[in-house]
């Protein structure tokens, strides 16, 4: 029986799993993703896909924010740019799903590229006002390129096509969306066990040190961008596809603090912090709209006011966590983990 | 040729009072950041939460203004100080990225609490000035831009020479010069900061009374006004009082006159993005600003 965490080798340290429990558990959960489109329905299936969107758009901004420390606020302009690239591929140039997708994601980490060009110059607080000024402009290169975007009217995307089957129904975009999770999250995880993923970690903790010992800060800082906005063009060619039609609205500066919000609750630097805070963030809203629908029939007006305070909500658990669990929700689970593995003789 | 040397005038006139109020907003923020190395990421929230509560003060309260404004900044203050004390304090010396998400979170709580309380339908704020028209020169001009503008400039100078002679404001500037020595020195560290805030919410309630003035209605359009605070500082310096002053003009009057020519040729909006064009390239050129203290720091 294991007690602790007594390791002897590097191999053993560097173990993505401990013990065979956590093989199994992901397993099972793999599993249990495959068959939950033939139990769900329709509503929980949209909000599935929601939750995988945001699981991927996740796990990019916490490489670039939670590992390597380089904060954006841009992030909703990468989603952007990854949701209209596909739309764009596939519409007006009518290349098939499955080119369009990744090139979209290519294109994306291109312009990250781009976009991470003043974290060269810049740290910290003038990193964080250089993307967000980076994200105005880019929506502003939305509405306005209305040649290619359709402007405020909206861009229909096509339904993606696998294989000669129409991917048109929810649960035919819940395998897609999930089979892109998973292989997303894996590589991840895996990264920081390289000698690119140690080096942003490098740079996050001390980008000067890093650079003393043989970090090129040049390179690892526009790669953390590059591979962060790659996941981000993911996402958003999977929200083209999910949502089938797409407005400059969708992706509003309040979504990039959505998707910071979702490190930050989930826990900053760490893979199951992003899928944490990607689950947290998509469920609140859903469970303040299932609490105002079951009292609208105490309180009539119960449906306007807890819509609103869905904000507050948000705000608060933000604010809360920052306060009293900085690295958020996955060290709640390693918390609660330790407690059960060494249950009942924790001492 | 006369006609458009009056569109020019005419657009620099209303940039300048619009510049106004986003020198109040660049105030407040550079006074919290110069205090406290608090970067707030909500002052549009704040421009929102004054703008409201004195709409709130002055039509259904019904109010006389003597009574409704100081309640107003009363209430402002207040807000300053659950805000410094409640969020921010708890927060000293943790990294940046926790410091920018608390005011987001801030931010969001603050504009929950107006819709829940106010809803979001406009609503038609007070009129406080005669909207007749009056002509400088061959210009004419708003009453409402006109005292805004003047209210700004007595503001100013009022910040100008509390900061230049008196001892609270002595105080602030020593703790945003070396809060070690300050506090040595025996300033209160902590009062500066809580104050710090307070007057940024009362600066920022300023803003929000005029600007609803000016627009003659408040919704929640009003806080997205407030990020244009950024390129405001930028410009100006981070930890540049003057510089917040001249940058909220300059960005004023740019905005105008950037969308005043270039709408037609680009199709319109240029007024929402050329503030922050100017922001990256001055982040690349010189990130300090035009006042702002230079640090050098090479990665």
């Amino acid at each position: 029986m294991q007690s602790g965490g007594f390791r002897t080798s590097y191999r053993a340290d560097e173990r993505i799993f401990d013990t065979v429990v956590p093989i199994v558990g992901v397993v099972a959960l793999i599993v249990a993703l495959a068959v939950t489109p033939r139990f769900a329905t329709t509503y929980w299936l949209d909000v599935l896909n929601r939750i995988g969107i945001a699981i991927i758009g996740a796990l990019g901004l916490n490489i670039l924010v939670g590992y390597t420390g380089q904060i954006s606020i841009g992030h909703a302009a990468f989603l952007a740019v990854g949701a209209y690239s596909t739309a764009i591929l596939e519409a007006n140039a009518g290349l098939p799903f499955y080119l369009a997708l990744p090139l979209a994601a290519v294109i994306t980490s291109g312009f990250g590229l781009v976009f991470g060009i003043p974290s060269l110059r810049l740290r910290g607080l003038y990193l964080a006002i250089a993307t967000l000024a980076a994200h105005f402009i880019t929506t502003y290169g939305i509405v306005h390129w209305e040649s290619l975007t359709k402007g405020v009217l909206g861009m229909m995307v096509p339904p993606a096509t696998v294989f000669g089957l129409p991917l048109d129904s929810d649960a035919r975009v819940f395998y897609l969306i999930f089979a892109l999770v998973v292989p997303a999250t894996f590589f991840a995880k895996n990264l920081f066990r390289t000698r690119v993923g140690r080096a942003f970690i490098a740079i996050r903790d001390r980008d000067v040190a890093a650079g003393v010992m043989g970090v090129s800060l040049y390179h690892y800082k526009l790669l953390a961008f590059v591979l962060s906005s790659f996941y981000a063009g993911l996402a958003g060619g999977l929200m083209a596809h999910h949502s089938r039609i797409l407005f400059p609205d969708a992706f509003t500066l309040l979504v990039a603090i959505d998707y910071l919000a979702m490190i930050i609750i989930g826990g900053l630097g760490s893979i199951l912090g992003a899928i944490f805070g990607a689950v947290f963030m998509t469920l609140l809203p859903e469970v303040l709209k299932l609490g105002a629908t079951s009292l609208t029939g105490v309180y009539p007006n119960a449906f306007g006011v807890i819509a609103s305070t869905r904000d507050i909500v948000f705000g608060l658990a933000v604010i809360l966590f920052l306060m009293y669990e900085p690295q958020g929700l996955a060290r709640i689970w390693l918390r609660v983990r330790g407690y059960w593995k060494l249950w009942p003789y924790a001492y | 040729m006369a006609d458009q040397g009056v569109f020019m005038l005419q657009l620099v006139i209303t940039g300048v009072a619009v510049g106004g109020v986003y020198s109040l907003m660049a105030l407040g923020f550079v006074l919290i950041f110069k205090a406290s190395s608090v970067v707030n990421f909500g002052p549009g929230e704040l421009v929102l939460f004054g703008a409201y509560v004195s709409w709130a003060t002055i039509l259904p309260m019904q109010l006389p203004l003597y009574v409704a404004l100081p309640l107003t900044f009363g209430i402002a203050i207040l807000l300053g100080l659950v805000i410094e004390r409640g969020v921010l304090r708890p927060l000293i010396g943790e990294p940046i990225i926790s410091v920018i998400m608390v005011t987001f979170g801030v931010a969001s709580v603050i504009r929950g609490f107006l819709n829940m309380t106010w809803g979001s339908d406009t609503r038609p704020f007070p009129v406080l000035f005669s909207p007749e028209p009056f002509h400088l020169g061959p210009v004419p001009v708003s009453p409402v831009h006109l005292w805004s503008f003047v209210g700004v400039l007595v503001l100013l100078a009022a910040f100008s020479l509390f900061f230049k002679f008196s001892l609270t404001g002595m105080a602030m500037r020593a703790t945003a010069d070396n809060q070690q020595v300050a506090q040595s020195l025996g300033v209160s560290v902590k009062r500066v900061f809580a104050l710090s805030w307070c007057i940024a919410t009362v600066v920022s309630t300023l803003g929000g009374i005029i600007l609803g003035s000016v627009r003659g209605g408040v919704d929640f359009s009003l806080a997205d006004l407030g990020l244009k605070v950024f390129p405001v500082v930028i410009l100006g310096g981070l930890d540049s009082v003057a510089g917040a002053i001249i940058g909220g003009v300059l960005i004023g009057v740019l905005e105008n006159l950037s969308g005043g020519y270039l709408d037609p040729v680009l199709g319109g909006g240029v007024k929402e993005v050329a503030p922050f064009v100017v922001l990256v390239i001055i982040l690349m050129l010189r990130p300090y600003g035009l006042f702002g203290k230079v640090e050098i720091e090479r990665v």
